[in-house]
């Protein structure tokens, strides 16, 4: 049964307030969700005054700018900074997105900044990312083949038989579509979820492949795929514009056509 | 040091878009569907228990409380339909992209209202003339 509150451990606090440094005029307030696992404390929503003056556009700059000037403590995944890496996945203003590429600007309000939905908190907005991780793995995402590869050159793809597999290459593996998926919050044990569907996809539509059938055979079955209800939060999610309700259609019309 | 449990992060702030939203609303209308059921078998066993106890039966069926009921069972009937064809057609691999998913639960949104008040008021008409 779905479970809709949190567990006793996992509710929010009420926590400290930072006010911005004064004589600031252009301030945006932002409400980060913090937990520390050092302490013994429940997770709690720390306020924090930000000058908008002196930050850049992008709610990574001002995760940053806290991080330097206001607390150092504040934990969160980043790298690239310009949306390919994948790793400061969070839920910003309600919907999971890239902190990187979500312009502040677009928020209305307050910024409320909480880690992936779902998941369990290694610390602050850093979520714990093992099971979504294995999941990829299952679907073996990797070229599978029985006939051997020309001796000569690798294993040549049409420009069309290329441009299928394009899109859903694409995915950065960021998180952000499974875990906006509530057929995933509640099942994520057993339903593999958008983003390992998509990679799922991505091989099985690959011309080159050549376990079509098997990896079709893992996915017949009434958790790991059929799960997905449509919904379309993932393709909403998505930071790169994919969509992952696509695929997982795609994937269904195959096991359905296949009977034929 | 022994590590405390970890929590799990908030997920029911997640914002309502029209995406969830629309879906939440194809569960809970299919679900009143199935109580619509009741009153439909309670009239059809009252209609075949002979004229009193249907003119009985049409008293309950009429007063306010049940009344509601029948209202949004209506919208139920036209929003699952309607939602239930764009449900088709993505079945058939067709309205994923962004754009016409927003528009197509739009106009099964405002299709359903439409629909449950012209269906009100034409079967309203007809059942009081009848009456």
């Amino acid at each position: 049964m779905s479970q809709f509150r949190l567990p006793e451990n996992s509710r929010v606090q009420p926590g400290k307030s930072h006010a911005a440094p004064a004589g600031a005029k252009n301030l945006k307030t932002f409400r980060i969700y913090r937990f520390d696992p050092d302490s013994n404390q429940k997770p709690r929503v720390d306020t924090y005054e930000v000058d908008m003056d002196s930050c850049g556009p992008m709610v990574l700059d001002a995760l940053i700018k806290i991080k330097n000037e206001v607390d150092s403590t504040l934990t969160f995944r980043r790298s690239c900074r310009e949306g390919i890496c994948g790793s400061c996945a969070m839920n910003i203003d309600g919907v999971n997105t890239l902190a990187c590429t979500k312009a502040i600007g677009e928020i209305k309000g307050d910024a409320k900044i909480y880690p992936l939905p779902h998941l369990p908190v290694i610390k602050d907005l850093v979520p714990d990312l093992t099971n979504f991780y294995a999941q990829y793995a299952s679907v073996k995402p990797w070229l599978q083949t029985r006939t051997p590869a020309p001796p000569d050159r690798e294993r040549l793809q049409s420009k069309e038989d290329q441009e299928k597999i394009d899109r859903p290459s694409a995915c950065i593996l960021c998180a952000c579509c499974s875990t906006s998926c509530p057929s995933y919050w509640w099942n994520s044990d057993r339903f593999l979820g958008p983003a390992a569907l998509l990679a799922a996809y991505r091989w099985i539509i690959d011309t080159r492949d050549e376990a079509t059938g098997e990896r079709l055979d893992e996915l017949e079955d009434p958790f790991r795929l059929y799960r997905c209800h449509t919904i379309m939060n993932c393709a909403e999610a998505c930071p790169k514009d994919l969509n992952p309700s696509k695929a997982i259609a795609e994937i269904k019309k195959m096991i359905v056509e296949r009977q034929h | 040091m022994a590590q405390p449990e970890r929590p799990l992060s908030p997920f029911m702030q997640y914002r309502w878009q029209y995406t969830n939203t629309l879906s939440i609303l194809h569960r809970i209308t299919g679900i009143l569907l199935s109580l619509c059921f009741f009153v439909l078998v309670y009239w059809l066993v009252a209609a075949a228990s002979g004229p009193e106890r249907y003119t009985a039966a049409l008293a309950t069926i009429g007063s306010p409380l049940v009344r509601l009921l029948l209202i949004g069972g209506l919208f139920s009937f036209c929003y699952h339909l309607l939602n239930g064809i764009r449900h088709l057609f993505w079945d058939a691999g067709y309205g994923f992209e962004l754009p016409i998913a927003r528009k197509s639960g739009w106009a099964a949104a405002i299709g359903a209202v439409v629909l449950t008040a012209v269906l009100w008021i034409v079967l309203g008409a007809s059942l009081g003339g009848a009456a």
